[in-house]
């Protein structure tokens, strides 16, 4: 099974240096682009790969960047920006990616700066990423000193810089406007689309943002074309993914697996199963703005176009495990807890609708909830749901809730029935396990 | 008062942005890194410097959770609240850290030692619970070594 992401990652944390990254392939597509590989060959390309951003949408990125103005007559500069706030709970790929292999980004990032006739790039990493944010910085400073980025590339005519921006926290940045904005120097709140950044982004100017994982897959593409990329996945989609698995299974961790991958495969061989003594009882495939996935959905092909839209999303493919050692109520309180003091406070809905929630979930784990919080929790997801905020935190923060009430309601209904949270009372859920 | 070479270092940090404004939180991050917060007075040094008004400085400051307008301790440590980590048992240890330590979230211990603070996740979920002491990410802890830890921060 081909890993082209991560294969080069040292086992043993370390850094690998521009020596090993170009001694094992890596910058060779600057060649290619050097040999008459066009900025519209390498759009052309990433189409036909059929790759899917994987920041948690899925949206093509080929039609992404077909929004983008080109030619001559075309605003200058146009940016290029990777999405490395990675603050989604549960989510932790980017991060392997970025420590690990460093340089994989730059040429990603320099290659779509190609494709789309951009000269500026960013990296936008969260704040606490400080092992990351050392090594790429030693990493773009190595490939400046190489000539690769800052200069321009031979043959080619086309020169790219870029800049490391260190972030100060608040999830909200991650939304993609609203991360136009925190690199801009602003408040982080999102900006009205359209018009989408692909024409009017920072400073105006078009600017394509992708997830950092996906620009990782990029310079595989160029360099061993379409086909090659759709024979890695299982499905439709093109590549691998990188999945990963957090909470009470015996090996948590990270694999770089086909797109198309069932979290049943994951979760049994790859985390080794449910850790001693504790069953499952649901999933969150990709960070906590999507649906959990049931037993009877854990055959499914995990990745951007299989799962049906009523059973859910994919995500960022980082999947929470939920045990029947841990209250689905409480579960889900950490979750609206988490939404509601990341809201970033811009539109009345958000702000006042998740606080609500929380506080509604926090009286079942008291024990004082009735049937009309169950009836308010419902009515919730409907009042946040898509369309009803300006962007897309409220509605993710519905998704996880919707499902648990769907899949967990007699916890609820028991909840309000014994006046009281089933689990609280029970010293095995301290001691059990760890 | 910046020192020369704090506006040495926001020189530079200016020079990533197409203008000095795109540079607000790098600079905040920067002074900070040096004077632990991020007072009235350097607030409005740092406003000068980048051209830009100290009431629309604050408004970005006081968005961001890793600026902090408020003095804290010689370490920062930011405890995971997230939900990989809560199944594994955060709250515990972060009863732990109130018994040994005296201290709340959002508190400083009364020698000014330590700062605690919740974070969102640290992405580490693979070693949950976590917890970041100053830049230093610490995975798999527990109630039992979490006082080996801290100990280490002085
Ligand atoms: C609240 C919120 C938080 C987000 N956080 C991230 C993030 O941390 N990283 C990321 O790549 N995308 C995040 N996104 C998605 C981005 O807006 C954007 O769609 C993505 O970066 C595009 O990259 P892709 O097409 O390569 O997936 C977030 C979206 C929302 C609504
Ligand atoms: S949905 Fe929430 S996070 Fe998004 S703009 Fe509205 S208040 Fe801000
Ligand atoms: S949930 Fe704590 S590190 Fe991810």
């Amino acid at each position: 099974m081909e890993r082209p992401l991560t294969q080069h990652i040292h086992p043993d944390g370390t850094t690998r240096t521009l020596r090993e990254y170009v001694k094992d392939g890596g910058y060779r597509c600057l060649q290619k682009l050097a040999a008459g590989l066009a900025p519209k060959d390498v759009q052309r390309l990433v189409t036909e790969a059929g790759l899917r951003g994987r920041g948690g949408g899925g949206f093509p990125t080929g039609t992404k960047w077909s929004f983008v103005p080109m030619g001559p007559d075309a605003p200058k500069p146009k940016y290029i920006v990777a999405n490395g706030d990675e603050m989604e709970p549960g989510t932790f790929k980017d991060r392997v990616l970025m420590e690990g292999d460093s340089h994989g980004l730059i040429e990603g990032m320099i290659l779509a700066g190609y494709a789309l006739d951009a000269e500026v790039g960013y990296i936008f990493l969260r704040g606490e990423y400080h092992l990351s944010a050392q090594r790429l910085n030693q990493a773009i400073a190595e490939a400046y000193a190489e000539g690769y980025l800052g200069k321009t590339i031979p043959g080619t005519g086309f020169r790219f810089d870029l800049h490391l921006h260190s972030s100060a926290g608040r999830y909200i940045c991650g939304e993609e406007t609203a991360l136009i904005n925190a690199l801009e120097g602003k408040r982080a709140v999102p900006r009205a689309k359209p018009p989408f950044p692909q024409t009017v982004g920072l400073w105006g100017q078009p600017t394509v943002v992708q997830n950092v994982e996906t620009f990782y897959n990029l310079p595989h593409i160029v360099n061993h074309g379409a086909a090659w990329y759709h024979s890695l996945s299982h499905t439709q989609d093109g590549g691998t993914k990188i999945y990963g698995v957090s909470g009470r299974v015996i090996h948590p961790g990270w694999w770089e697996l086909p797109l198309g991958t069932t979290a049943r495969e994951i979760l049994e061989e790859h985390a080794g199963g449910m850790a001693n003594g504790v069953r499952f009882r649901g999933v969150l495939p990709g960070g906590i703005s999507t649906a959990f996935l049931v037993e009877k959905h854990l055959d499914l092909p995990l990745d951007f176009s299989s799962l049906p839209p009523q059973v859910g999303r994919l995500g960022t493919g980082t999947m929470i495990v939920l045990d029947d050692h841990t209250c689905p109520v409480g579960f889900v309180l950490n979750l609206e807890r988490f939404f509601a003091r990341e809201s970033c406070g811009w539109c009345t809905p958000c702000r006042e609708g998740l606080p609500w929630v929380a506080r509604i979930l926090t009286s079942f784990e008291e024990g004082h909830a009735s049937k009309d919080d169950l009836a308010l929790l419902d009515m919730h997801t409907k009042w946040l749901a898509p369309g009803h905020t300006f962007c897309g935190l409220a509605p993710g923060a519905m998704a996880p809730l919707q499902s648990a009430l769907q899949y967990f309601r007699e916890d609820f209904e028991q909840h309000i029935s014994r006046g009281r949270c089933p689990w609280s009372k029970k010293p095995a859920q301290l001691k059990v396990l760890v | 008062m910046l020192s020369e070479t704090e506006r040495r270092e926001l020189e530079e940090a200016v020079k990533h942005y197409p203008d000095k404004r795109g540079a607000a939180i790098d600079a905040l991050l920067t002074i900070q890194r040096r004077r632990g917060w991020i007072s009235d007075d350097l607030l409005l040094d740092i406003a000068q410097f980048l051209e830009i008004t100290a009431e629309d400085l604050d408004s970005v400051a006081t968005f961001y959770n890793l600026i902090f307008r408020k003095p804290v301790g010689r370490h920062v440590a930011f405890m995971c609240d997230s939900i990989s980590c809560w199944i594994k048992g955060c709250e515990r240890v972060q009863e732990q850290i109130k018994n040994l330590y005296d201290v709340e979230l959002g508190q400083t211990t009364s020698d000014g030692r330590l700062t605690l603070l919740p974070i969102a996740c640290l992405g580490q979920c693979e070693r949950a619970p976590a917890i970041m002491i100053d830049q230093d990410v610490h995975g798999d802890i527990t109630p039992d070594t979490i006082e080996q830890i801290v100990e280490k921060y002085k």
